[in-house]
């Protein structure tokens, strides 16, 4: 469902002297459906920047990014858009929202953008956030103002509403209690049961162990020049 | 709504003052329910660009193709003026920086709605009332201030009224300057969630001109960075937003003050 193939990364930083900064080469990688693969590697090594390409949010410099049938690397915004509102959803670590926004809505949000019915698509982000014990007075409030841990749910919400063939785990229980975690660790393993390829960034190792099938290690990306 | 109906297509649009250029060689093409941003400080022909393609300035070169519901792509730029102003009471609408150039300040805020209705043939005054009472409600105007005139309402309140009196007769293409520029944050944010609400509901398009990188990142899709008149970066709107490509958008990005 998602494969990677020899994708470059490059920084060029205009504003400083226009130093260049290679980041990634020969990055190679799949997903299969129902499967769940594991980003490892020191910090700062390229997971976050390599979940970033995939998503289409940052440029690749070579390769392929195929997720279904999309070369990501290479496709126009507008079917990088299709791409997300379908097919490959994200949860990542920030929660970019309008401030009056409140999160029952955030959440169903992407529900409405694929037409689901607005009281259908409001029913099942209650649901989702229920499970994810954000509770009822909350859930009329703009997540801009929660707690870490609450945006992290509202997040993770987002990006379980709909099923998504394909989905991207930026360290989704980074700052998540115990009770949560478990909620979570359910739901990505009820996405893996209905066939969705998921690659994350889990640095909770219990985490890691229990539902990853298999680890990357993003270090063997870097380019020699820089390691 | 099928996916590869072009609804306007854009292609060497070029506008000088004297010597000097607004705007060069602009090309893109812009699909229904899409919202494409237009960034760059003062002064890069952001505007300029908005008002040839609204046909509010003419340019010097180029073809603004718009898929009319009769005939439908056609050169905007070649239509009769009856024509161009019968697309601007109808399939187009313009959200002005300041909401007084868009409204009519001595008329009621029901007027100001009606009259548009009116534009295209509406005449039987309970309907008339009733759309405009319907459209304040759905821009959050409370229905006792319809027969107050807009030099009685707040910044806010105003460029509500506006985009009401734009949105009323259900355009498919919306050219906004700047349309949260002026305002407080708080009602910044609430006229942004009625405007994306409204891109839904409607399955608008709209051509959003601002300096603002927040209130982009926020409504629009893809976006387009000027300089000195030309486009010198065009993409996904966060994908042009996290990973700028050109020096003058780093310089951009990275200039933003951080809350």
């Amino acid at each position: 469902m998602i494969d990677i193939e020899d994708v470059a990364k490059r920084f060029v930083l205009h504003t400083q002297g226009g130093a260049v900064i290679e980041v990634m080469q020969g990055a190679s990688l799949s997903v299969g459906r129902g499967e769940c693969v594991a980003l490892a590697g020191a910090s700062g090594v390229g997971k976050s920047t390599l979940m970033r390409m995939i998503y289409g949010n940052y440029t690749a410099q070579g390769g392929r990014i195929m997720v279904g049938d999309v070369d990501v690397a290479s496709t126009g915004p507008r079917d990088i858009l299709e791409l997300r509102r379908h097919t490959l959803g994200y949860v990542s670590q920030f929660l970019r929202v309008v401030p009056r926004v409140s999160t029952l809505e955030v959440v169903a949000e992407p529900l409405r953008a694929v037409g689901v019915a607005r009281n259908a698509a409001r029913a099942r982000a209650r649901e989702m956030l229920r499970r994810l014990n954000i509770p009822e007075p909350l859930r009329v409030l703009s997540p801009t103002t929660f707690s870490g841990g609450e945006r992290q749910r509202v997040n993770i919400a987002r990006g379980f509403v709909l099923d998504y063939p394909a989905l991207l785990l930026d360290e989704p229980t980074a700052s998540l209690d115990a009770t949560n975690r478990a909620v979570v660790l359910d739901l990505i393993g009820a996405a893996k049961a209905r066939g969705a390829a998921i690659l994350g960034i889990f640095h909770d190792e219990a985490v890691r162990d229990q539902v990853c099938d298999r680890v990357v290690d993003v270090s063997d990306f870097v380019p020699e020049t820089s390691a | 709504m099928t996916r590869d109906s072009l609804l306007l297509r854009v292609t060497g649009l070029s506008k000088h003052y004297g010597s000097r250029i607004g705007c060069a060689d602009v090309s893109f093409d812009l699909y229904p329910g899409e919202v494409m941003g237009i960034v760059g400080e003062s002064g890069s022909g952001k505007t300029t660009l908005l008002n040839c393609l609204a046909g509010v300035l003419p340019p010097d070169s180029g073809t603004v193709m718009f898929d009319t519901r009769t005939d439908g792509l056609r050169d905007t730029l070649c239509m009769s003026e009856p024509e161009r102003r019968m697309l601007g009471r109808t399939d187009w609408a313009f959200v002005h920086q300041h909401a007084r150039d868009g409204l009519r300040m001595n008329v009621s805020a029901g007027g100001n709605v009606g009259e548009r209705l009116m534009a295209v043939g509406a005449r039987n005054y309970g309907h008339i009332r009733r759309a405009a009472i319907d459209w304040l409600d759905r821009v959050e105007i409370a229905e006792d201030r319809i027969d107050d005139r807009p030099d009685r309402f707040s910044g806010g309140m105003q460029q509500r009224l506006a985009i009401a009196r734009s949105l009323v007769n259900g355009p498919r293409l919306v050219f906004m300057d700047e349309p949260t520029g002026g305002l407080d944050v708080s009602v910044q944010a609430r006229l942004l969630d009625l405007l994306r609400r409204l891109v839904r509901e409607m399955g608008l398009s709209a051509i959003v001109v601002t300096h603002d990188l927040a209130v982009v990142r926020l409504l629009a899709h893809r976006l387009m960075v000027m300089k000195g008149g030309h486009v010198v970066e065009a993409g996904l709107t966060d994908q042009v937003l996290d990973d700028p490509q050109h020096a003058y958008t780093q310089l951009l990005v990275s200039s933003v003050l951080q809350v």
